[in-house]
């Protein structure tokens, strides 16, 4: 076990793995940005600059220069870190990206935690329940869940739950009118949470009940199982001790994958519910022509997902002895 | 009608589908007026004259659901049918040519499966415009790994078989082996990759026409959807039917899909 703890060069070795996909990336965006319609600079600096200020960017990003220099100074700009700067909110993007990464990580843990429980558990039940239309209805729900887009099965909780019923929030993440601190904040944040967490969950959660059955079905027909019903065990314990338990590492392996994309695929649910992460940033700087940080946040967002993925491999050869790191 | 019995989810999908093929070819009888045509007063309740409701504008959502129908279908299979065509080729390529170019071209398809499809989508739309064809076009680029790999899979395991190893005795080459011999053994997989990236074609595009990135020529029902999110207090009716629409068409996809595999799995 303990040799299958991933080493810090283990974890080196892996993120430099993920240059190639980094620099990949930046090489497509700077294609794109020389091959859309109209003048590179203000896909570079965006709109609303001062013609000395359009002069110096020019110089900066090489424009005069041959497209061979341009990619240089192009990476050089990226891997020093300076993505540029947003006419929109007047700050320079990298920190701007920074500011709203909390947000997202907050909605996109909270909904794969979510996901995770109740789809387990949800999955565990459809397995080993007696009754065909509990294990049905488990079944057509999450047919429904993984086809409904996010957008949508939003837009019903927010009418159910928010305008029919009065019981939370429908948008934002906390209470405009009221300055609050401390613990009286943390429940004001927590309440905006719980529908958009939710709707994110929904399609994940269908995932994973889908896995966890087929995975328990799968448990339940092994040989060493059918020796503990020989045994005498009560179903309940053989279920919740040692079939649940190898059903886990399948649904692991899943949630470390999805895990990645945590801050990618919660942009819908962001922009719905006007939850201020950087989904929701970066579709308002779309709308708003504001290329700079349109441009960095995909080089930035894909670079979290190469990221991520690295340590979610890390974590999964940690839970699963079996896996081994190479 | 054996269909039913066996397989009651894949028979659910192939109505569905059917259903709004009918419904997307007929539609122009169905529900004939123009979609961004103000038929009526604003935000009103589903009645005899506009069954769906009309939206806040006074457009009747019945022609818009029926229009985004045919939208709908186009994109999802056409990025779909592109996107297998792409998965196709380099999966059989990977799988035939072992090495350096199996390797490459493995790397190539991680690197498009690390690329976060939407964020590159709202790129793509915010510096070219948003037009329907970019947008089928960029979903198509991304959306082949899946198929790629699945591919390759199966040409490597079917490669082996003693039909394929007669077949290159009697003097087949590669190209011939794959088509006459691979492919029709991993039709079902294949069309299945299709009905499953047609599914997730037709969410995407939704998604961005919802946000407003869409192609703005063209009525989809991620506009309708987009449209109704200002209004969804005082009329329900303006989200819930395009959004059953986007949510069955999708269920239809999968089921049909999860259908095949099943059968090839048999």
């Amino acid at each position: 076990m303990s040799d299958n703890l991933p080493s810090w060069r283990w974890l080196l070795r892996r993120l430099f793995l993920a240059l190639p996909v980094v620099a990949g990336v930046t090489a497509l965006t700077f294609t794109l940005i020389h091959l859309a319609p109209g003048d590179p600079i203000y896909m570079l600096a965006g709109d609303g600059g001062s013609l000395s200020y359009y002069a110096d960017m020019r110089a900066k990003y090489g424009l005069d220069r041959s497209l061979g220099e341009q990619f240089l100074r192009y990476v050089r700009a990226v891997a020093m870190g300076d993505l540029g700067y947003s006419f929109m909110f007047q700050a320079p993007v990298l920190r701007l990206l920074l500011e709203h990464a909390a947000a997202s990580l907050l909605l996109g843990l909270s909904a794969l935690a979510l996901a995770t429980v109740g789809g387990f558990a949800a999955g565990t039940v459809a397995a080993v329940t007696r009754s065909r239309v509990l294990a049905a209805s488990i079944r057509a729900g999450a047919s429904l869940a993984y086809a409904a887009p996010v957008f949508w099965t939003g837009q019903v909780l927010v009418f159910v739950a928010a305008v029919k019923l009065g019981l939370l929030p429908a948008g934002g993440m906390s209470s405009a009118r009221e300055s609050l601190a401390g613990l009286a904040y943390a429940a004001d944040v927590a309440r905006h949470l719980v529908l958009p967490a939710l709707t994110l969950a929904l399609p994940f959660a269908a995932v994973v009940a889908g896995v966890t059955c087929a995975s328990v079905l799968e448990s339940l027909r092994e040989p060493y199982v059918r020796a503990l019903y020989a045994r005498g065990l009560p179903r309940r314990r053989i279920v919740g001790r040692h079939v649940a338990r190898i059903a886990l590492v399948p649904v692991a392996a899943l949630v470390g994958q999805h895990a990645a994309q945590v801050v990618a695929s919660a942009a819908l649910t962001e922009a719905l519910f006007g939850w201020p992460g950087i989904g929701y940033l970066v579709l308002h700087a779309s709308l708003h022509r504001d290329y700079p940080l349109v441009t960095a946040a995909f080089i930035v967002i894909s670079s979290s997902v190469v990221f991520f993925n690295a340590i979610a491999d890390a974590a999964c050869a940690w839970l699963d002895p079996r896996i081994r790191l190479t | 009608m054996m269909l039913w019995s066996q397989s009651p989810g894949t028979a659910t999908g192939i109505v569905l589908l059917g259903a709004l093929t009918l419904v997307a070819v007929c539609g122009r009888w169905m529900a004939p007026t123009d979609p961004f045509a103000v038929t009526g007063p604003a935000l009103a309740s589903p009645s005899q004259a506009h069954p769906f409701g009309t939206d806040d504008l006074g457009r009747d959502v019945m022609s818009g659901v029926v229009h985004g129908a045919g939208m709908s279908l186009r994109v999802g299979f056409t990025a779909a049918a592109c996107s297998t065509l792409i998965g196709l080729v380099i999966g059989a390529v990977a799988g035939v040519r072992a090495g350096v170019i199996d390797h490459g071209l493995m790397r190539a398809t991680e690197f498009v499966q690390a690329i976060p499809r939407f964020f590159l989508v709202v790129l793509v739309v915010s510096l070219f415009g948003g037009r329907l064809w970019l947008i089928v076009l960029v979903i198509a680029l991304t959306a082949w790994p899946t198929t790629a790999r699945v591919f390759r899979a199966q040409v490597l395991s079917t490669l082996g078989k003693d039909f394929v190893l007669a077949a290159r005795a009697a003097g087949s080459g590669d190209a011939a082996i794959l088509i006459r011999h691979v492919l029709p053994v991993t039709i079902a997989v294949v069309a299945a990759q299709v009905s499953y990236q047609a599914g997730g074609a037709i969410l995407a595009e939704a998604g961005l026409s919802f946000l407003g990135l869409g192609d703005p020529t063209v009525m989809s029902w991620g506009t309708l959807l987009g449209a109704a999110h200002h209004s969804v207090r005082e009329a329900w009716w303006i989200a819930v039917f395009p959004g059953l629409a986007i949510t069955f068409t999708v269920l239809a996809c999968n089921l049909l899909a999860d259908g095949l595999l099943r059968r090839a799995d048999d």
